[in-house]
């Protein structure tokens, strides 16, 4: 190439207007890259699918029989619903800790961040994945329930409300994914670490069994779970369940304040942790 | 075209707690020039660029990119380079097309120039055929390319790349560089570290030797060789028996002679095609039977040896680096 190719060349370069776009933007840019990985790998909704529609039914029709559940127009099987979504839910912390882990161990991450963009936009993108992700679970949940026999017995704000609160459940346990997702290596670390303790965690509480059958010490654990207050608020907004029994430990009795003190809670100890850590990860 | 250089950097250094990655480093890159920087695993080249480019926060010093300081003014060296990391860091779950949308759209682009740049780029990426086919099925040259190429989206006129050709099959290799000699063509300031002598041979105006966190040599890529001291001669022998006269026989031309019994080679310090034809004559003259004779070239870890006085203590790097250039020169 002569000089006078190679100066009409550098001459025709087009060198393009950056336009400053707003963090939600930059969000949604992310967000709708992540849903496109859900519809090229719709395995990834398993866990809000299939996973939660068989322990439903497992739970419903294995233990169903045995479990005695008072109060409950339905019986434990429309009982055991609200567990069920608050146990999914909580999963959903996995979705964001091992999306996130996998996009800093491939780089993607630092990729975003050599953009001119908000830094924040690749956990903003990650959370509202998330949240929708849940909401397919929630839906999926809902639909399984009606088929065997759950029904909202209360009105229709005392239904919206349950509903938003097991959202804000999800939108504090995404802190938690975003804190384990930026401190584990690998995604194989971070499953491993999720099913050691979110497992018991999901379990230990009035998730899948009533509390009030448990030896004393466990009951307290038990009932002082945060796990418990929500799902006792989601079923008694439901009308799934009556009131707790006055035994039952202060956030039972509340439950709607309680789980709303307990997911501020999480999230305002969670968020700058996470934060902390994702930024000490991903900066160096 | 001389005034401010494209890429300055003063002074850096990074610490990781106790081990000091980068331990000072200053260069400046001249616009439209292509700087190599070279070095082994662990020299601390990948700390320097995620420097340069605004990932890594600096334990001291600064750096400018186009103008923009790292420190004060990041959105602007954001907003003013590409960078391709040492692994390709495109989403494998995202076809080619949707991966240059992606980061176009992150940028802030028109769509419909994000049209234009990505159909432009996926065809002098050789990717046009592949560009709705997501990546998990790309070969690895087709990835770095796709990598490259999303790089470019926003035409940035200062580009980073770390490493841009390691695992990549020789062909795919000499294919990139073309690429990124027609990228510097178009103006484009190129940085690029590299453990390959003979990549920043081949593309880089000047070279910067990278060791234990520190530049050891500053140059152009003849000095660099000129300093690493002469060529060596290599001649290996047809037959064992033959290796005593040989060496004899090379005694009486050059000072020092190294016999390699296994490998029936000789080896011998040369200044040059004139030695070379010389010994090439003596031989011809005789009855001893050659393979081969040639003269190698110096390679990183000769670099390395004379500058630092040790090999490059990197097997891994050391290994590919004789393969890459230590080969023969007939």
């Amino acid at each position: 190439m002569t000089a006078q190719e190679s100066l009409t060349r550098t001459a025709r370069l087009e060198r393009p207007e950056i336009h400053e776009t707003g963090l939600l933007r930059q969000s949604m840019t992310i967000v709708r890259r992540n849903l496109i990985h859900i519809k090229r790998m719709p395995e990834m909704l398993m866990d809000v699918t299939i996973q939660p529609v068989m322990f439903v039914l497992l739970f419903a029709f294995v233990f169903g029989g045995s479990i005695a559940v008072p109060g409950t127009p339905g019986g434990y099987r429309e009982w055991l619903l609200a567990g069920i979504m608050a146990q999914t839910i909580a999963f959903a912390s996995f979705v964001v800790a091992v999306g996130l882990t996998a996009d800093i161990d491939k780089g993607i991450v630092d990729r975003m961040r050599s953009l001119p963009i908000n830094p924040a936009a690749v956990l903003v993108g990650r959370s509202i994945s998330s949240l929708m992700h849940s909401s397919i679970g929630i839906v999926v949940m809902s639909l399984t329930g009606l088929l065997i026999g759950w029904r909202i017995r209360n009105g229709l704000a005392d239904a919206v409300l349950a509903y938003l609160l097991l959202l804000m459940w999800g939108f504090a346990m995404i802190w938690i994914g975003i804190l384990v997702g930026s401190a584990m290596r690998s995604v194989e670390a971070v499953n491993g670490l999720m099913f050691t303790t979110m497992f018991p965690i999901t379990f230990l509480a009035a998730t899948f069994a009533p509390t009030e059958a448990m030896t004393p010490w466990l009951r307290t654990i038990a009932e002082w779970n945060p796990i418990s207050c929500l799902t006792q608020a989601v079923r008694e907004l439901w009308g799934n369940t009556g009131p707790a029994p006055s035994d039952a430990a202060l956030p039972m009795q509340y439950p709607v304040t309680s789980t709303i003190i307990w997911t501020i809670a999480i999230t305002a100890v969670m968020a700058p942790l996470a934060l902390r850590s994702f930024r000490k990860r991903t900066g160096g | 075209m001389t005034s401010m250089p494209a890429i300055e950097a003063e002074n850096l250094v990074k610490h990781f707690g106790e081990t000091v990655a980068v331990d000072g480093v200053s260069l400046s890159v001249p616009e439209g020039s292509v700087l190599g920087m070279l070095g082994p695993n662990g020299a601390g080249k990948t700390t320097t660029v995620r420097m340069m480019t605004t990932l890594t926060k600096p334990t001291s010093g600064t750096a400018r990119v186009a103008g923009h300081d790292v420190l004060s003014d990041p959105a602007g060296v954001r907003r003013s380079m590409g960078l391709t990391g040492q692994a390709a860091t495109v989403d494998e779950l995202l076809t080619g097309r949707e991966n240059l949308r992606l980061i176009g759209a992150l940028y802030g682009l028109s769509s419909s120039y994000i049209k234009r740049a990505t159909d432009d780029l996926l065809e002098r990426f050789s990717l046009t055929d592949a560009g709705g086919r997501i990546v998990k099925t790309y070969s690895g040259g087709m990835r770095r390319r796709l990598d490259l190429a999303v790089s470019l989206i926003a035409t940035p006129p200062v580009l980073f790349l770390d490493e841009p050709t390691t695992g990549l099959d020789p062909r795919s290799r000499v294919e990139l560089w073309d690429v990124l000699r027609q990228l510097v063509r178009d103006g484009t300031t190129l940085l690029l570290t590299t453990q390959y002598l003979e990549e920043a041979d081949q593309l880089a105006d000047r070279i910067v030797v990278i060791d234990h966190g520190r530049v050891i040599a500053e140059g152009t890529p003849l000095e660099l060789k000129d300093s690493s001291g002469a060529a060596a001669l290599v001649v290996t022998v047809s037959h064992a028996d033959d290796l005593a006269v040989a060496e004899r026989m090379l005694r009486d031309h050059v000072s020092e002679v190294h016999v390699d019994a296994g490998a029936r080679q000789l080896t011998a310090p040369a200044n040059g095609l004139k030695d070379m034809t010389r010994i090439a004559g003596v031989f011809a003259d005789s009855a001893i039977e050659l393979d081969d004779l040639g003269l190698k070239r110096p390679s990183l870890d000769d670099v390395f040896l004379h500058l630092t006085g040790r090999r490059a203590e990197d097997a891994d790097s050391a290994d590919t680096n004789d393969n890459q250039t230590g080969e023969l020169v007939p």
